[in-house]
């Protein structure tokens, strides 16, 4: 790694003040946020960036922390999770494992039980893409200010099939489609306030925002926590008349598909809740995950699966409508059956729980 | 360069070091360690586990700097803090040399060319600190970030067994060459 400085903020309001390039020494380059590391020391020891200064986020006191948030009178109240909070953490809290076991799941998936004890759910978010040009110091690819987006017509196989161009890295963060499905958002913290985003819409696609970046992250903003609404959210698609006033049962799966199956990037993932009354689904939520630059949220497929009996043709016929505009490159049209598949034993899961 | 101040396997150790240094680097260019390896540099292989705090970390993907004050151990540490504790222990019936996961891998031939393998004892050591009881799907899943090149893994999940047998006070499990000829050695899990 190249030499850089070490500055240790110990709250929030120092550490975004700091991504002032202001601070900098003139001709360096802008410095980064350090949560775990366990991503940007791989991009340093790579050459993809050289940041005057490393930002260590871990000295800043309660990043770290799983709360829950009094949410008017709503139960089950809202849950928020400090940027900082490890994936081994939320892989293994109880609460989180009560009401949301999707996001455990999506949580023990990533990496190494080595990487979980020290990789944040802040950086999980910010992770930089893993497509080999871009990891490739000597390629100068789009994603780097270069020109042209060299997996377009080179070695794709890991790339978008969604959602894709002009670059067509794909999003490899486990947690993003997870949470997205969780209907949770996102507080970002910069020296003018914070905002609050779904999660979502904290992610771009290269078509719409800045192709040098994933996210709607201000130059000086930061992530500080996570929240999943209060009542479990999904509650939009459904009126009190058509169920009766009851809230029904909410069912939810996270399936990864991996070339290796030690660890590995997801070369598929679905993240899928429905809510279920009288065997119908009232409301669903379909993300899937290393298929596309961003977290990708199949609406049209959501709207049909509302209303739709609980059986496995239901999401058969959901799984045709999510994958309808897929558009592989060269050597990724594998991923259309194998999204089609996992969403459809992510249907039969569901299904097959019994309450 | 900055004075870091590290807890090494109980010891306080100061050494000069630049903000970029990797403990992996530190432990084995500057405090000797050899017994972490470096494999990929990268977090793919495992080789460079060590315990900090307890848990298991990725050497090369750790700043030096940034874990000061904590509790690291290394494959060097794991038989001496043993001992310690042996003489400690009013009821110690034998100070063995070893730590008991390291005597495990020795006795069931849990190695070939032995560079997956301090990383690998560590991991088991940790599983077994929260776990004295693991199923082989919690081992397989707590040596999952550990790469072993010669492809030992079954020899390794025996040894992981065959050590949480002996802290238990349980019979040995047979091993894979020990089983009655029928079974497929070596294919004894789903
Ligand atoms: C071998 C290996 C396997 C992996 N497998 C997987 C996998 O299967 N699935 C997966 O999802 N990931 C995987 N990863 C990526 C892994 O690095 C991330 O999952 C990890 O969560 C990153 O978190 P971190 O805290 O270490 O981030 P860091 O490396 O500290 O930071 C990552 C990026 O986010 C920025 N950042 C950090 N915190 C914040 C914040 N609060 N606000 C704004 N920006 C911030 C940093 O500046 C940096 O650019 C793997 C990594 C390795 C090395
Ligand atoms: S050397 Fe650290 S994981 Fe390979
Ligand atoms: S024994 Fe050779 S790498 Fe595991």
């Amino acid at each position: 790694m190249r030499p850089f400085e070490m500055w240790e903020p110990s709250e929030v309001a120092q550490a975004v003040a700091l991504l002032d390039s202001a601070h900098l020494a003139p001709g360096s380059r802008a410095p980064r946020l350090l949560a775990g590391g366990q991503d940007l020391l791989g991009e340093l020891k790579d050459d993809l960036a050289r940041p005057a200064a490393l930002i260590n986020l871990k000295g800043i006191a309660g990043l770290d922390e799983i709360e829950e948030v009094a949410s008017g009178g709503q139960s089950p109240h809202a849950l928020r999770i400090g940027s900082l909070v490890t994936l081994a953490r939320i892989a293994d809290n109880a609460t989180l494992q009560e009401r949301y076991p999707l996001l455990c799941a999506a949580a023990v998936s990533v990496g190494s039980p080595q990487i979980r004890s020290q990789a944040t759910l802040g950086g999980n978010l910010c992770q930089r893409p893993r497509c080999i040009y871009y990891r490739n110091a000597a390629a100068l690819c789009l994603k780097k200010g270069g020109r042209e987006c060299f997996a377009e017509g080179g070695v794709n196989r890991h790339n978008a099939i969604l959602g894709g161009g002009p670059s067509w890295i794909v999003h490899p963060s486990d947690l993003a489609p997870a949470l997205v499905a969780l209907d949770a958002s996102v507080e970002l913290t910069s020296p003018t306030g914070t905002r609050e985003l779904s999660l979502a819409d904290f992610f771009t696609l290269p078509a719409d925002g800045d192709v040098l970046r994933e996210n709607r992250l201000g130059p000086q903003e930061m992530i500080t926590s996570l929240t999943l609404p209060a009542g479990g959210g999904m509650t939009g698609a459904m009126t009190e008349k058509a169920t009766g006033g009851r809230s029904g049962d909410v069912r939810q799966v996270y399936m990864k598909f991996r070339e290796r199956e030690s660890f590995d990037f997801a070369l598929v993932s679905v993240s899928m809740r429905v809510r279920v009354v009288d065997d119908r689904i009232r409301a669903a939520r379909l993300v899937l995950g290393g298929v596309a630059p961003i977290p990708w949220r199949c609406l049209g497929a959501e709207r049909l699966l509302a209303d739709k009996p609980l059986e496995p043709q239901s999401f058969a016929a959901a799984a045709q409508v999510a994958l309808a505009a897929a558009e592989p490159l060269e050597q990724n049209a594998y991923k259309v059956p194998l999204a089609t598949t996992l969403i459809m034993r992510a249907g039969a899961a569901l299904t097959a729980e019994t309450r | 360069m900055e004075v870091l101040s590290l807890k090494v396997n109980g010891d306080t150790r100061c050494l000069a070091a630049a903000p970029q240094a990797t403990l992996l680097e530190v432990l084995r260019e500057e405090l000797g360690l050899t017994g972490c390896k470096q494999g990929c540099d990268k977090g793919d292989c495992g080789a460079c586990t060590v315990l900090l705090d307890g848990q298991p970390v990725l050497a090369c993907l750790t700043l030096a700097a940034l874990v000061q004050g904590r509790e690291i151990t290394t494959i060097e540490g794991l038989a001496p803090a043993h001992r310690r504790r042996c003489a400690e222990s009013p009821c110690a019936s034998k100070q063995d040399k070893l730590h008991p996961v390291q005597d495990a891998f020795d006795e069931a031939g849990a190695l070939q060319c032995g560079f997956c393998q301090s990383g690998m004892i560590l991991s088991a050591t940790a599983l077994l600190q929260r776990d004295d009881d693991p199923k082989r799907e919690t081992i397989r899943e707590a040596l999952s970030g550990n790469l072993c090149r010669c492809t030992g893994y079954t020899q390794i999940i025996e040894a992981v067994e065959r050590a949480s047998d002996e802290h238990a006070g349980r019979e040995h499990r047979p091993r894979a060459w020990e089983q009655p000829a029928t079974e497929p050695a070596g294919e004894g899990e789903s």
